[in-house]
């Protein structure tokens, strides 16, 4: 973040999702190469990663990247559904 | 020829450490000691040249870009300031006072960050300490939802887990640390316990450790995808520590429930107090957000979300919160103090700040500033401009700058439009 | 230049009781009727009117960490108790806009008291490790001169230096203390009480040992007075004592206040101290006992700490107590603990004149009042906001100078509390010259703040203008003029000029080899370094220090 938001280092770190090593090998996917998520909000391919994960769990660093999955419903309390929302997961 | 500085203050982070050394060399920090990665890349990666305002992206005079700015907010019915996290108190103090005149609607980051936590506070109050109580009397730590060792770096070793302390002679042996999160975190990794829980069901876990504090019978034997063995046990080492401390961060606050699971959290701080002493510390993130909250709070009544579009202030999370507004077109300009929105916000709202008029003040040009129809790269706190910043646990310090500055700061920027406003 | 001419002039420092007079300002400054070019001067026809010295608050809660954190706590409180921006008169300017009830915001806090005629407010704690929020609060609290007691009473250093009998040191640690917090005296409360309560224990004897340190809060509060003498503060100890708040506490605060063996001390909300009966059964006023004691010993003031029957917000260092209202009354609770030096907590409180106990606290307060013979002994406070808002001290001068209207409140409290009370049998009402003396004489006088509270030559232009109303209750609550350092600040009530009050606070000399051992202790017991401890002279934009007085 210090480098600036456009900086390379900034957006390869944002553009990225970590997914359990169970569901890369249910869709046959390997590390690096990318996938496509969506929503009712919009749809986005970045490359995945293995991470340290429960089945069913993706995990996306805070940015603009993940923040095109991200719904405007606050529930009234001013604050998104930043985390625990429903993901569609596909290869491209 | 460079210069050494001790104590400086990093004013990255809700932990607001005060005792960096800082090598400064041709107005430029080249080398830091003690600082965790993210301070190390605040000091180093700052260049404190003066910047020239933008207006559509095109260098302009500071007396034309105040101008702008001034006409912006004339000329809007409805305009919105937000942000207040990266900068002190006196810029923030200066920033409500705008809102206050102009009769806008002001928010804080606290809105995508803590604010379900101010509301949980609001309903049922807080039970908290300064750090220093962690670090000298905590026997039990609970992180729940956060994950210290990414976004705080020096929290264990400085405060909660590591300290030698008063009653903690031994430190880390001295204490027994509890996390509970959805997935296994770098903070996990070093605790003595890890409970992980499915995603989605922090509140009925709360409420079964509640009913277990109390000494309840529950007639499931596993909730959240956790033995109530592996509960009662948490709440036995609770019960029975000599000073626990918990801390709460996104994991609770960003949830299916939002507010009403840190509710259930502080509900269970406040009566584990019936058997010893336990404190709740929520874990303040983007740099003086605890400042906001202060400064919104003693000037307003309330902690953010605050529209003074009456001639008064009115509090409304949902109704006067930045996402909300964005995402529902009500705001026809918009002022960012210290943040990143086009970054931080959903994109259904981050959008609309294109649609409309937008002022960037920040030192860097930041996402938001590079669709903003005026940026004013101004000093940053803490390096080249001092300010009073407060930690996670709202105790502040007066942070002097370390380099020299050309820059104006947020304060003198602020006072700039007000006067070029008449508003003062 | 300002005269105020033909009013009725109350300046009981100066003996003067209800005596046509004129008061010449200039300056800032009264000065004698010689100092001033009449003819240049505005001057003001008091025709009919009274005049005070600006009121003076000796002990309410209005800025810093506990006081926010109240505000924060109860968005209930605001919503419903807003106050609009307003214009004011010859300037581009407008008032800041604020909102709440018992927890004001701070620009509200300061306009609601400007409009009431008070003049000068002392925060009644401030933690040392936060006085500087302390600060940050005052520079948004406009008009007023104020200042803030740091809590003493439960901090490590000195517990440590009375343990080993090094009071010499704590002596030094004190003065520097002030100095590092830009604070204006010493503060007590509950001493060794919050530290205990850090191990879920309390203190409820004077010979108590407090955990960790082995000393008592006897010990505790000898040695702060003895330390506050030798530094020649202006003030005199700000004691709040053992057990507040419940049954029987009479008991401790009689000992207490016999204790101070004839040095010179301040007790405050005294009320809070004045229960008598005992633990499990109903409680009854001790007040008649209390104020006998503070009779017979001239060294001790009090202030009362009156309630009122209203929603309100208890807020005080003394964390036990806290958190004894929170499981009692169940509502919400708000704690903090501050490492090596002290705690405390908020939560909300209804008194209601159909509950028993309020009924007989209300009873309690003013019995204090009405039986502590000496005026300069005794002081109008309500703990703001712990009694009640501030808002209500016309009330309680209505109730102290109308006995009638006093009756009237009386028969519809609990009939239980009205059985057998003390307070039908009281009918001494207070003059318009004893209330100035509880409102602004005395209390300035105690803080010894040798320019306030008081009209004489020298004093600072600080003026108020009252109708006089026969009911007094409309006459406090709408001055029709209020003066700062001679500038018209509210006129029939209302603000009509905002410019910045002063921070008042001392700077005791102390041997400056003290500064390795607290460099030591702060760097060991603290979680911030030595170097940003102490609040520094330029982050007061108005700071006025006020001399020490050593013999």
């Amino acid at each position: 973040m210090h480098k600036g938001k456009e900086s390379e280092a900034y957006i390869r770190a944002v553009t990225r999702v970590d997914m359990s090593d169970y569901d890369m090998n249910q869709l046959g996917i390997n590390e690096g190469e990318d996938i496509l998520l969506y929503t009712l909000e919009d749809s986005i391919e970045v490359p995945v990663f293995k991470g340290n994960l429960p089945e069913s769990m993706l995990f996306m660093p805070m940015g603009p990247v993940a923040n095109r999955l991200v719904g405007v419903d606050t529930s009234g309390k001013g604050m998104p559904s930043y985390k625990g929302f429903l993901v569609e997961v596909e290869r491209p | 020829m460079s210069t050494l500085i001790e104590n400086a203050v990093c004013t990255f982070c809700g932990c607001l450490c005060d005792d960096i050394t800082v090598e400064v060399d041709n107005n430029r920090i080249v080398k830091t000691k003690r600082a965790c990665a993210n301070g190390r890349g605040l000091f180093m990666e700052y260049d404190a040249t003066p910047r020239k305002p933008l207006i559509y992206g095109k260098e302009v005079s500071w007396e034309e870009a105040i101008a702008e700015c001034a006409g912006i907010l004339e000329n809007a019915d409805n305009p919105l300031i937000y942000g207040l996290s990266s900068t002190s108190t006196e810029a923030q103090k200066k920033a409500v006072e705008l809102a206050d005149r102009l009769g806008a609607v002001i928010d804080t980051t606290s809105s995508v960050c803590h604010g379900p936590t101010a509301l949980a506070m609001q309903t049922v109050g807080e039970a908290t300490c300064t750090l220093g109580e962690v670090s000298h009397r905590a026997d039990l730590l609970v992180f729940w939802g956060c994950n210290p060792a990414v976004s705080h770096m020096r929290h264990f070793s400085r405060y909660s887990l590591m300290p030698k302390g008063k009653l903690v002679p031994n430190g880390r042996k001295d204490r027994r640390m509890y996390v509970v999160d959805v997935r296994p975190t770098a903070s996990s990794k070093v605790a003595d316990h890890f409970i992980q829980i499915k995603p989605g069901s922090d509140y009925e876990v709360l409420t079964v450790l509640r009913a277990l504090a109390q000494g309840k019978k529950v007639d499931v034997d596993q909730v959240g995808g956790v033995a109530i063995e592996q509960l009662q046990q948490l709440v036995d080492h609770m019960k029975g520590c000599r000073f626990g401390a918990a801390f709460m961060g996104m994991g609770l606050t960003m949830t299916r429930g939002r507010d009403i699971n840190v509710r259930e959290l502080f509900s269970l701080v406040s009566e584990l107090n019936q058997f010893t002493r336990f404190s709740v510390v929520p874990m303040r993130g983007h740099s003086n957000v605890a400042g906001a909250d202060q400064v919104m709070t003693w000037q307003t009544g309330y902690p953010f979300a605050v529209s003074f579009a009456r001639g008064y202030p009115q509090y409304g999370p949902g109704e006067f919160t930045a996402v909300d507004l964005l995402a529902r077109g009500e705001v026809d300009a918009a002022l960012i103090v210290a943040s990143d929105p086009a970054a931080h916000f959903p994109r259904g709202a981050a959008a609309y700040l294109e649609q409309i008029p937008t002022i960037v003040i920040d030192p860097e040009k930041n996402m938001t500033a590079k669709a903003a129809r005026v940026f004013l790269p101004t000093a940053c706190c803490g390096i080249d401009a001092p300010g009073t910043y407060y930690r996670m646990d709202n105790i502040s310090i007066h942070a002097r700058p370390v380099v020299t500055s050309g820059r104006p700061g947020d304060e003198d920027v602020l006072t700039g439009i007000m006067e070029a406003m008449k508003l003062c | 230049m300002l005269g105020i001419i033909n009013g009725k002039v109350y300046d009981p420092r100066n003996n003067v009781d209800g005596v046509i007079k004129e008061i010449w300002i200039r300056d800032g400054k009264v000065v004698s009727a010689g100092d001033v070019d009449q003819s240049k001067a505005e001057v003001i026809d008091a025709a009919g009117l009274i005049i005070m010295p600006g009121g003076v608050d000796i002990h309410s809660h209005i800025a810093g960490g506990k006081v926010n954190a109240g505000r924060k706590l109860r968005p209930d409180d605001s919503r419903g108790h807003e106050r609009k921006r307003m214009p004011l008169p010859r300037s581009r300017r407008a008032t800041r806009s604020g909102t709440g009830f018992s927890v004001p915001s701070t620009f509200k806090t300061a306009y609601s008291y400007v409009e009431m005629g008070y003049t000068t407010v002392m925060e009644g704690a401030s933690p040392p490790l936060m006085a500087r929020h302390t600060h940050e609060e005052f520079e948004d609290i406009p008009v007023l001169d104020k200042g803030g007691y740091i809590l003493m009473g439960n901090n490590h250093l000195i517990m440590d230096y009375i343990r080993k009998d090094e009071r010499e040191k704590a002596r030094d640690y004190v003065a520097w203390l002030l100095n590092a917090t830009k604070g204006y005296g010493i503060k007590i409360v509950n001493p060794g009480g919050v530290e205990n309560f850090k191990y879920n224990k309390n203190v409820t004897a004077l010979d108590d040992k407090v955990i960790g340190f082995d000393v008592s809060p006897r010990q505790i509060i000898e040695t702060l007075s003895w330390i506050n003498e030798e530094l020649g503060l202006p003030h005199v100890p700000h004691i709040h004592g053992l057990n507040l708040g419940l049954n029987g506490n009479a008991f401790t605060t009689a000992e207490t206040l016999t204790g101070m063996a004839g040095r010179q001390a301040h007790f405050t909300h005294l009320q809070f101290m004045s229960y008598g009966g005992e633990m499990g059964r109903p409680v009854r006023s001790a007040a008649a006992e209390i104020a006998e004691i503070v009779n017979e010993n001239p060294n001790i003031t009090v202030d009362v700490g009156q309630i009122i029957f209203c929603d309100t917000t208890t807020m005080t260092a003394d964390g036990p107590v806290q958190h004894r209202l929170h499981e009692l009354t169940g509502n919400k609770w708000f704690n903090d603990d501050v490492e090596a030096e002290t705690g405390g907590g908020v939560t909300p409180c209804i008194y209601k004149k159909s509950n028993p106990f309020n009924a007989v606290q209300w009873l309690i307060g003013l019995e204090l009042f009405l039986l502590i013979d000496d005026p300069w002994q005794v002081f109008l406070t309500t703990d703001h906001p712990n009694g009640g808002p501030f808002t209500y001290y016309p009330q309680i001068i209505k109730l102290l100078t109308d006995r009638d209207f006093r009756g009237e409140v009386f028969s519809g409290i609990n009939k239980i509390a009205q059985k057998g009370a003390l307070l039908p049998e009281l009918d001494r009402e207070y003059s318009l010259y004893e209330i100035a003396i509880i409102t602004r004489a005395g209390t300035a006088q105690r803080l010894g703040l040798d320019n306030k509270g008081h009209l004489g030559a020298g004093a600072d232009g600080d003026v108020t203008i009252y109708a006089d109303l026969d009911d007094r209750e409309k006459m406090f609550s709408r001055p029709a003029y209020v003066f700062k350092d001679g500038v018209l600040v509210a006129k029939d009530g209302r603000v009509v000029c905002e410019r910045p009050g002063n921070t008042l606070y001392v700077s005791p000399d102390f041997n400056p080899d003290i500064e390795k051992e607290i460099r030591e202790h702060i760097e060991n017991n603290y979680t911030i370094s030595f170097d940003h401890y102490p609040v520094g002279r330029d982050e007061l934009s108005h700071g006025k220090q006020i001399p020490c007085k050593v013999s």
